[in-house]
């Protein structure tokens, strides 16, 4: 799956209205994973998982900046992410599905937060950008 | 039998009150089309699907969007007998239809989304647990009959 010119407006222009409050989508994002599939919490037997929870926010800062990152050097996603993308494969292994999992709540935070922005098209070109970075960051698996 | 507590029976049924059932069905389906065009391969009658304008336009989209979300409500009506509910659809989409279920799990997945840009802040997190949960009974009772 190939991001065309206008894929790549798009998700730029995503991030640019989401601006700092990406933090806080990233948190949001996370909170209804958690809510939704509660089997990702196996990934996190360490973590305080209420609602409200510092280290859900601070996980969900880092979630966010990751896809941030992503999106500022969208030519070239697998070098951006390249360090992550061993980190998943050599130490956090989490099964490929979650990201789509993951994906999917991020859609639903920008959906509820900002209707206008999720055009058909955006939507179209947000939902293969996230693609991309899960597949980046299960590329070195096997 | 899935077991529905009281809260997701009314998280599900005070959403699906305020649902415009024509315009969400509509608009689910034309985002199917928009976002995996590859799902256009069952609707090579419906005549112009050849840009995301053309899609969201589309009049058979629309009425095809209409009575799918129709359907989806028979699901809400009966969530205690989702399975028999769609017995018959399930052969259909697999005798007639040929649909893959996996379709059902897209479809699902956008309506989520759709609601979530409907309804805002008030689409919690509880809200889209039983939202998925619904949307992945009703794609596992179309797949049901499958064979």
């Amino acid at each position: 799956m190939v991001l065309s010119g206008a894929d790549k407006n798009n998700v730029k222009g995503v991030f640019a209205k989401i601006g700092g409050q990406a933090e806080d989508y990233g948190a949001e994002t996370l909170e209804r994973m958690f809510a939704t599939y509660p089997q990702t919490k196996t990934y996190f037997p360490h973590f305080d998982l209420a609602k409200g929870s510092a280290q859900v926010k601070g996980h969900g800062k880092k979630v966010a900046a990751a896809l941030v990152e992503a999106a500022n050097h969208i030519d070239d996603i697998s070098g951006a992410l390249s360090k992550l993308s061993d980190l998943h494969a050599q130490k956090l292994r989490v099964d490929p599905v979650n990201f789509k999992l993951l994906g999917q709540c991020f859609l639903v935070v920008v959906a509820s937060r900002n209707p206008s922005l999720l055009t058909p098209e955006v939507h179209a070109s947000l939902d293969k950008f996230l693609c991309a970075v899960g597949t980046v960051l299960t590329a070195k698996y096997r | 039998m899935v077991h529905w507590s009281a809260e997701e029976k009314q998280l599900i049924s005070s959403v699906w009150g305020k649902v415009n059932v024509e315009e969400c069905g509509a608009e689910a389906l034309a985002r199917l089309l928009i976002v995996y065009p590859w799902t256009q391969r069952f609707f090579s009658n419906f005549g112009n699907l050849s840009s995301p304008t053309a899609i969201t336009g589309n009049p058979k989209v629309r009425a095809h969007g209409k009575k799918v979300l129709t359907s989806f409500g028979e699901a809400v009506k009966n969530l205690d007998n989702i399975k028999g509910t769609y017995s018959k659809l399930s052969e259909l989409h697999c005798e007639k239809l040929h649909v893959d279920p996996e379709n059902f799990r897209l479809l699902g997945d956008i309506l989520v989304i759709v609601l979530a840009s409907h309804f805002g802040r008030d689409f919690t997190p509880a809200c889209q647990f039983a939202w998925q949960k619904l949307v992945g009974v009703v794609a596992h009772a179309l797949a049901r009959r499958y064979h």
